[in-house]
C-alpha cells in the first residue's frame, strides 16, 4: 500500500496545487513543495521500519518475497493484467532520486512561471507520480502505463511554458517517445503472446515473463523492440535528437525532470526489464549496443563542444553521459553495472544544478547565448562559484559522484573489451574540454557592458539552499559512494546470476 | 411469425412507431420542440426495448438475426443517435419552415441501422443500408445556408449509389455460385461452390466487400469522406462518423464471420491491402489538414484500417476472442468520436471558420470543460493509454501478434505514430493562450460532454466490467 500512496499522494498534491491558486498566486508553489516533502518524509518513515537495506539478502529475482515491498492486486483479469508493485535496491534509489529531484524542481522554477501556475505544478506533480510508478510498477502493462502517463504532464510543461521554440520541441518530444512506447506496447505484447502460448494462460506479471522460454529468433525481434524503445529515452546515439530540443525549450523545472529523472527510466528498463528477459539476446547484442554507447559519449561530447546555446550544451552533455549508463549495463559486469547506477544518481544531480543555473541565467538575462555572457562571475560570485562546482563535477573530477561512476564504467568494460573502454575514455578528455568550455565563455572573462547596470541578483538563500543539497549529495557520492552501490549490490548480484548461466541453472535445478 | 418473434422485434417496432407518430404529429401541428421530444421518447423506448429483447433472441424469419450481439449494438448506436438528437436541437433551430423533417431522417436512419445490425440475409442487409443511407442524403443536405452541405450530400449520394450498384452485383455473383443469399447457407454451400468455380465466389465476393467499403470509407474507397464530413451538419457528421460506420461495420463482420468469408484466402488479401492501404493513407492526409472535422475524417480512415485487423485475424484466432475485440474497439470509438463531434458542435458550430483548428487556440482556459474532452478524445483516438482507445489497440495488436500478422503490426505502428503529430496538433492549439472568450454551451450539452470524457477515461482505466461482459455476448 504504501506504494500506491506515494503515487496517489502526489496526484492528489497536483489537483491541490490546482485548487490552491484560488487562494493566492503564490499558493500552488507551496503546495507543491509541501506535497513532495510529505511524499518523501513519508517513504523515509515507511523505510525506517524496514530492515536495513544494506543488510537484506540479494533479492532473487523471481521471487517477490525477497523484496524490498511488493504489493499484487487484481485489475484486468481477463488478460492476467494486475496493478503489481514492488521495490528493492535500485528501484529505491530511482525513487529517492526522483523526490529529492522533484523538490528540487519546484524550487528551481519558484520565481520564473508567471501564467497558469497552478496548471504547472500540477502537471510537474503528476509527471513525478508517472515517474514512480515507472520505476515501482512490475506489471507490464502497468509499467507502460505509467511510462506512457508520464509524458503527457511533461508535454504539456514544454508546450505551455517552454521557451520561444516550444511547439516543436513539445512534438517532437512526444512523438518519439510516443512511437518508441507503440513499438515497447507491440513488443510486450509479443513477450506475453509467447508465453501465453507456451504456458497457456495470460500473464503480464514480470516474475511469470521472466522463464519464458523462446525461440533464438523471437527473442532477439523482441528483445530489439525494448532496446529502441528503451535507449530512445536514454537517449542513445542515435536516437537522441529529440533531446536537445526538448531540454532547450522545456522551463528550467521541466529541464530538471526531464534531465534528472525521465532519462534515467530509460536505463532502468534496460536494466530491468530488457536484458533480464532476454539474456542470451541481450547478450548477443551487448557489442552493437556498447558501440552504440561509445559512439553517443564521443558523439555528444563533440557536438556539446560545437554549442553556443547554454542549454543546449548541457543537454549535449547529457547524451555524451548517458553513453556510459549505455556502456556500463551492456558490459554487464558487476563492476559496470555499479558504475552505470552510480551514473544514473550522479547525472541526476549535477545536470539538474547545470539546468537550474541556465533557468536563473535566463531569467536574468533573458537569454541563454553563451557569446553575449562573459565575465558573469564578477557581477553573481555566488552562482559562479556553485557553476564552477557542477562544471567540475559533470566533467568527472574525482572526489565527486560523477568520477566514481565513469570510472567505475571504464573499469568494468575494460575487462569487456578493450578498444571500446579506450574511446569511452576520451569521453572523459573532451568532457573536460567543453565542461570548461562553457565555464570560460559565461562566467570567466571580460565583463560584457551590455550587462553592466543591469542588476543582476547574484543567487538568493533558496537558490543556495537548493544547490547546497546537490552539492552535498555529489560529494557525498564522491567520497563515500558505499551505501549506493551496497542498495544496488544485491540487485546487480541477483540479475547477474539470474542471466549467467542459464543453462547451468536449470542444470542445476534437474540434480 | 409468433408473438416472442414480435418481442425480439420490439427495437425495430418501435422506431417504426416512432417514425410513424412524427409523420403524424407534423400533419397535425409543425412543432419543433415537439418533434424533437417525441423522438427523444421514441429513441428511450428502443433502448428499453432492446433489453426488453434480451429474452427473445432467435433469428426472426430468415432475414433479420436477434442475439445478443446485435441488440448490444442496437443499443449502442441509440445512445448514440440520443447524443446526435441532444446536437441537433441547437444546430436546426435556424432553418426555415421545415425542421421537423430532420427528426423523421433521423429516425428512418437509425432504422436502418438497426436493420443492418441485425441482418443476417443480403436482401435485410441491402434493405437496411439504403434505407439509413437515403436517409442521410437527405441530412447531410438539409441546412439551407452554403454550398457545402449540397455538395456533400451530392457526393455521397453518387458514390453510394455506385457502391449500392456494386453490393447488389456481388450479391447476384454469389447467389449464382451457391444458391443461396443468407449468411449462413453462403457459409455452408460457398467452399463447395468454390472449388467448382472459384472466379464467381472471388469476384462476388471482391465486389461486395468494395461496396461496404466504400460505406465504411476504407482506402481507397475513402475520396468521400472528408468532403462530406465536413459539408454535413456537425451532429450528422457525427451520427454518420459512429450509427451508419458501426452499423456497416457489424453487417460486414456478420457477413465474413456466418458466410465463412475468412476461408478463401484471396479475400483475406484483399482485406490486408485495404487495412494497410486505410492506415498509411488515413494517417498520412490527416496531417495537413485544417479543418477539424476533415481531420476527424481522416482519421476514422485509419481507424477502420486497424479494425479490420481484427476481422483478418479471425482466420488464426476463435471467432469469440475475435466479436469481443469488435466489441470493445466500435464502442470506444464510437464514444471517443462522439464526444469529439459534441466539442466540435458545442464550440465551433456550423461556422467553417470556426471548425478550423487554429480556432481552437485557447480552449483550455476559457471553456476548460470541452476542451479537456476533446484533449482526452484526441488521446483516445491516438490510443494513449488510460483512454478507451487504447485498450482498443491492445485488443488489435494482441489479435496481431496471435495471429502473426507481422506487416499490419508494422503498418499500423507507423500509422499510429504518425497520428500522433496531428491529434497533438489539436491539443497543442487549444493550449495556447490568447485573449479571446468564447460563450458558454447549454447545460445539456455540458452534462454530454462529461458523461462522454467520463466514459472514456473509465473504459480505459477500469476495462475489466466491459471486457467480461463483451466476452460474454
Amino acid at each position: 500500500m504504501v506504494m500506491i500512496n506515494l503515487i496517489v499522494i502526489l496526484l492528489v498534491g497536483g489537483l491541490l496545487a490546482i485548487l490552491s491558486e484560488r487562494i493566492s498566486d503564490t499558493m500552488p508553489r507551496k503546495v507543491a513543495m509541501g506535497v513532495v516533502l510529505v511524499d518523501l518524509l513519508y517513504l523515509l518513515v515507511c523505510l525506517s521500519g524496514m530492515p536495513d537495506i544494506t543488510q537484506l539478502q540479494a533479492p532473487v529475482a523471481s521471487d517477490s518475497s525477497s523484496w524490498l515491498m511488493h504489493f499484487k492486486a487484481g485489475w484486468i483479469p481477463a488478460f492476467g493484467i494486475s496493478i503489481e508493485l514492488a521495490l528493492d535496491g535500485i528501484s529505491l534509489l530511482m525513487v529517492l532520486l526522483t523526490l529529492v529531484l522533484g523538490a528540487i524542481a519546484i524550487s528551481a522554477s519558484w520565481t520564473d512561471i508567471v501564467v497558469r501556475k497552478g496548471f504547472f505544478e500540477a502537471n510537474l506533480l503528476w509527471s513525478l507520480a508517472g515517474v514512480l510508478g515507472v520505476f515501482m510498477s512490475l506489471d507490464l502493462m502497468l509499467f507502460f502505463l505509467f511510462w506512457e502517463v508520464m509524458l503527457i504532464p511533461m508535454y504539456f510543461m514544454i508546450a505551455i511554458w517552454g521557451h520561444e521554440n516550444r511547439g516543436y520541441a513539445a512534438m517532437k518530444f512526444f512523438i518519439f517517445t510516443q512511437a518508441s512506447g507503440l513499438l515497447m506496447l507491440v513488443s510486450i505484447l509479443a513477450l506475453v503472446a509467447v508465453n501465453h502460448g507456451a504456458t497457456g494462460t495470460w500473464t503480464f506479471s514480470y516474475f511469470d515473463l521472466l522463464n519464458t522460454e523462446m525461440a533464438e529468433q523471437t527473442a532477439h525481434w523482441i528483445m530489439l523492440g525494448f532496446f529502441i524503445a528503451f535507449v530512445v529515452k536514454l537517449p542513445g546515439f542515435p536516437f537522441h535528437t529529440w533531446l536537445p530540443d526538448a531540454h532547450t525549450q522545456a522551463p528550467t523545472a521541466g529541464s530538471v525532470i526531464l534531465a534528472g529523472i525521465l532519462l534515467k527510466t530509460g536505463a532502468y528498463g534496460l536494466i530491468r526489464f530488457a536484458v533480464p528477459f532476454f539474456p542470451e539476446a541481450a547478450l548477443n547484442f551487448s557489442y552493437p549496443a556498447m558501440w552504440l554507447g561509445a559512439a553517443g559519449v564521443v558523439y555528444g561530447a563533440v557536438l556539446a563542444f560545437g554549442q553556443t546555446d547554454f542549454k543546449r550544451l548541457i543537454a549535449y552533455s547529457s547524451v555524451s553521459h548517458m553513453g556510459f549508463v549505455l556502456l556500463g549495463i551492456y558490459a554487464w559486469n558487476e563492476l559496470a553495472l555499479q558504475g552505470a547506477v552510480m551514473q544514473m544518481v550522479a547525472h541526476g544531480f549535477s545536470t539538474a544544478a547545470l539546468f537550474m543555473i541556465a533557468g536563473s541565467l535566463q531569467e536574468r538575462l533573458h537569454t541563454r547565448d553563451m557569446r553575449e555572457m562573459s565575465g558573469l562571475w564578477q557581477q553573481m560570485p555566488r552562482m559562479g562559484a556553485v557553476a564552477m562546482f557542477f562544471v567540475v563535477a559533470s566533467l568527472g573530477l574525482p572526489g565527486l559522484g560523477n568520477f566514481v561512476a565513469e570510472f567505475l564504467v571504464l573499469l568494468g568494460l575494460f575487462q569487456v573489451n578493450v578498444w571500446i573502454t579506450v574511446i569511452a575514455a576520451t569521453g572523459l578528455i573532451t568532457g573536460a574540454a567543453y565542461s570548461l568550455l562553457l565555464m570560460q565563455r559565461s562566467f570567466q572573462g571580460e565583463v560584457n557592458k551590455k550587462w553592466a547596470d543591469y542588476g543582476l541578483a547574484d543567487f538568493g538563500p533558496r537558490e543556495m539552499l537548493t544547490m547546497g543539497v546537490m552539492m552535498i549529495a555529489l560529494i557525498l557520492l564522491g567520497i563515500y559512494p558505499q551505501p549506493v552501490l551496497d542498495a544496488a549490490q544485491p540487485v546487480l548480484q541477483s540479475l547477474l546470476e539470474l542471466t549467467a548461466t542459464p543453462a547451468l541453472a536449470s542444470a542445476e535445478a534437474m540434480q | 411469425m409468433n408473438a416472442t418473434m414480435f418481442s425480439a422485434l420490439a427495437p425495430i417496432l418501435i422506431l417504426s412507431l416512432t417514425a410513424i407518430v412524427l409523420m403524424i404529429q407534423a400533419s397535425i401541428k409543425r412543432d419543433q420542440s415537439l418533434a424533437w421530444v417525441i423522438t427523444a421518447v421514441g429513441f428511450v423506448l428502443t433502448l428499453c426495448g432492446a433489453y426488453y429483447a434480451r429474452d427473445f433472441t432467435q433469428s426472426v424469419t430468415i432475414l433479420l438475426q436477434v442475439d445478443h450481439w446485435s441488440l448490444f449494438f442496437t443499443s449502442l448506436i441509440m445512445i448514440a443517435s440520443l447524443v446526435t438528437l441532444v446536437l441537433s436541437r441547437d444546430t436546426f433551430s435556424p432553418e426555415g419552415e421545415r425542421k421537423e423533417e430532420y427528426y423523421l431522417l433521423l429516425v428512418l436512419s437509425v432504422l436502418g441501422a438497426v436493420v443492418l445490425i441485425q441482418s443476417s440475409h443480403m436482401v435485410s442487409l441491402l434493405l437496411g443500408m439504403e434505407l439509413m443511407g437515403v436517409a442521410l442524403y437527405a441530412m447531410i443536405a438539409f441546412p439551407e445556408r452554403g454550398h457545402l452541405p449540397l455538395e456533400g450530400a451530392i457526393k455521397y449520394l453518387v458514390l453510394s449509389a455506385c457502391a449500392s450498384a456494386m453490393l447488389l452485383y456481388g450479391f447476384a455473383l454469389i447467389y449464382a455460385a451457391t444458391g443461396e443469399l443468407s449468411y449462413a447457407g453462403i457459409g455452408a454451400k460457398g467452399a463447395l461452390a468454390y472449388l467448382e468455380n472459384p472466379m464467381l465466389i472471388m469476384a462476388g465476393s471482391a465486389m461486395v466487400l468494395a461496396g461496404i467499403g466504400f460505406k465504411l470509407s476504407v482506402a481507397p474507397f475513402h475520396m468521400w469522406t472528408p468532403d462530406v464530413y465536413q459539408g454535413a451538419p456537425t451532429p450528422v457528421t457525427g451520427f454518420l462518423a459512429t450509427v451508419s460506420k458501426g452499423a456497416v461495420f457489424i453487417a460486414l463482420s456478420r457477413f465474413y464471420i456466418d458466410g465463412a468469408l475468412y476461408q478463401y484466402s484471396g479475400l483475406n488479401t484483399a482485406l490486408v491491402v485495404l487495412a494497410i492501404a486505410s492506415m498509411l493513407v488515413g494517417n498520412w492526409l490527416a496531417l495537413r489538414q485544417e479543418n477539424i472535422k476533415r481531420l476527424l475524417a481522416y482519421s476514422s480512415i485509419a481507424h477502420f484500417g486497424y479494425l479490420l485487423v481484427v476481422l483478418i485475424a479471425l482466420t488464426y484466432v476463435d471467432a469469440g476472442l475475435v466479436s469481443q475485440s469488435i466489441t470493445f474497439y466500435l464502442t470506444a470509438y464510437m464514444v471517443t468520436t462522439l464526444a469529439a463531434f459534441t466539442v466540435v458542435s458545442t464550440v465551433a458550430g456550423e461556422d467553417t471558420a470556426k471548425q478550423d483548428v487554429s480556432a481552437f487556440e485557447g480552449l483550455f482556459w476559457h471553456r476548460p470543460l470541452e476542451a479537456s474532452a476533446l484533449t482526452v478524445a484526441m488521446l483516445s483516438l491516438a490510443g494513449i493509454p488510460l483512454t478507451a482507445g487504447f485498450m482498443a489497440k491492445f485488443f488489435v495488436i494482441t489479435l496481431g501478434i496471435q495471429s502473426g500478422l507481422w506487416g499490419l503490426l508494422a503498418a499500423l505502428v507507423v500509422g499510429s505514430a504518425v497520428a500522433i503529430y496531428y491529434y497533438l496538433r489539436v491539443i497543442f492549439a487549444m493550449s495556447k493562450s490568447t485573449e479571446s472568450t468564447g460563450e458558454s454551451a447549454n447545460r445539456l450539452e455540458k452534462l454530454l460532454a462529461l458523461v462522454l470524457l467520463a466514459s472514456i477515461l473509465v473504459l480505459g482505466s477500469w476495462p475489466q466490467p466491459f471486457i467480461a461482459y463483451a466476452g460474454g455476448l
